[in-house]
């Protein structure tokens, strides 16, 4: 009896949590839906992305690249290099969800940063998977609401660059980037990235620094991990 | 062309998820794959800042946007909520272009 009393207190906040995450997400989904319509994407193709990628930093990347004149496959590239993180999320998860057959295909798409968040760090592994759950689904809805609100309105508007839309995805991606610079190392590592990127822009094709920079930081770690 | 972009980057952004609740945990958890993975978004994250901040196709220039990264900054410093930095910005822009 007093468990499932606290069974049922517990999945009223983790259903709490879950719709203050998803609104959260939603007002971040509206500044996609806007970046990507300003930076020459359809309606569809906006939509498209949140319903079939659904990671925020990723779609934010490939309509970023598109948006200041790089090719679509450097776009793409780094939107699949910032979606590397999720195999780890993945793995975390694995074990607590335990999922297989149509479950796990069903499952996967929910792994994105917020869902694994939500899902660790509960009491009992039945939390974490009722969290996993609760949370993909009301974030996959809002998201996706707040890309179709933020994709219309923008449509509706005769020059995006006349509200400093362009200006737009530069912030969202030092908002981005904030919460995972509390400590050196990364910090140093953000420093150097955005200036090897400046420094190399202005000889190869746009979108392409991008990449230069995660290969070198990508051979760095393996390297100093060895020693 | 964007299409397809769309679509093939869904579609490897879907199988890295997959691939995490799927592969033998000992191929990832790899003490090297655990440190440099996280360190790849930092990285980039940090490069698009710069890049679509200071440059026009392949030029560096210093125009409105700077001043719209600037306001940014101090929004995330004050640890404004996410929309609150973007709108900041764009709104820095905008205003910039017309004085």
């Amino acid at each position: 009896m007093a468990s499932t009393l606290s069974w049922n207190q517990s999945r009223r906040s983790v259903i709490r949590d879950a719709l203050g995450v998803a609104i959260a997400s939603g007002a971040y989904a509206l500044s996609f839906g806007a970046i990507a319509t300003a930076s020459g994407l359809s309606l569809l193709q906006t939509v498209a992305l949140s319903v079939l990628m659904f990671t925020g930093a990723s779609q934010f990347a490939l309509v970023g690249v598109i948006g200041t004149g790089g090719s679509v496959w450097a776009g793409a590239a780094t939107a699949a290099l910032l979606g590397s993180r999720n195999a780890l999320y993945g793995l975390r998860l694995s074990s607590l969800l335990n999922v297989r057959g149509l479950r796990r295909i069903a499952a996967a798409h929910f792994v994105i940063d917020e869902t694994t968040a939500m899902a660790i760090g509960r009491d009992t592994e039945r939390a974490s998977r009722f969290a996993f759950w609760a949370t993909g689904p009301i974030l996959f809805t809002f998201w996706n609401l707040g890309t179709l609100i933020g994709a219309l309105a923008t449509h509706a508007l005769p020059d995006p660059k006349v509200l400093g839309l362009d200006a737009a995805p530069p912030a969202a991606f030092l908002a981005l980037l904030a919460p995972r610079l509390r400590a050196r190392e990364p910090l140093a590592i953000a420093i150097a990235a955005g200036v090897l990127a400046l420094i190399c822009l202005p000889f190869v094709p746009a979108g392409v620094p991008l990449l230069i920079v995660a290969m070198l930081v990508g051979l760095l770690g393996l390297r100093r991990s060895h020693g | 062309m964007i299409w397809a972009g769309v679509l093939v980057a869904s579609a490897g952004c879907y199988l890295l998820k997959l691939a995490g609740l799927s592969l033998p945990p000992r191929l990832l958890q790899d003490a090297r794959i655990q440190r440099t993975v996280p360190l790849i978004p930092v990285a980039l994250l940090a490069a698009l800042v710069a890049t679509q901040t200071f440059a026009t196709g392949q030029h560096l220039v210093i125009d409105a946007r700077a001043g719209a990264l600037s306001v940014a900054l101090v929004a995330v410093l004050l640890r404004a909520p996410f929309l609150v930095v973007v709108v900041a910005a764009a709104a820095t822009a905008a205003l910039l272009r017309l004085i």
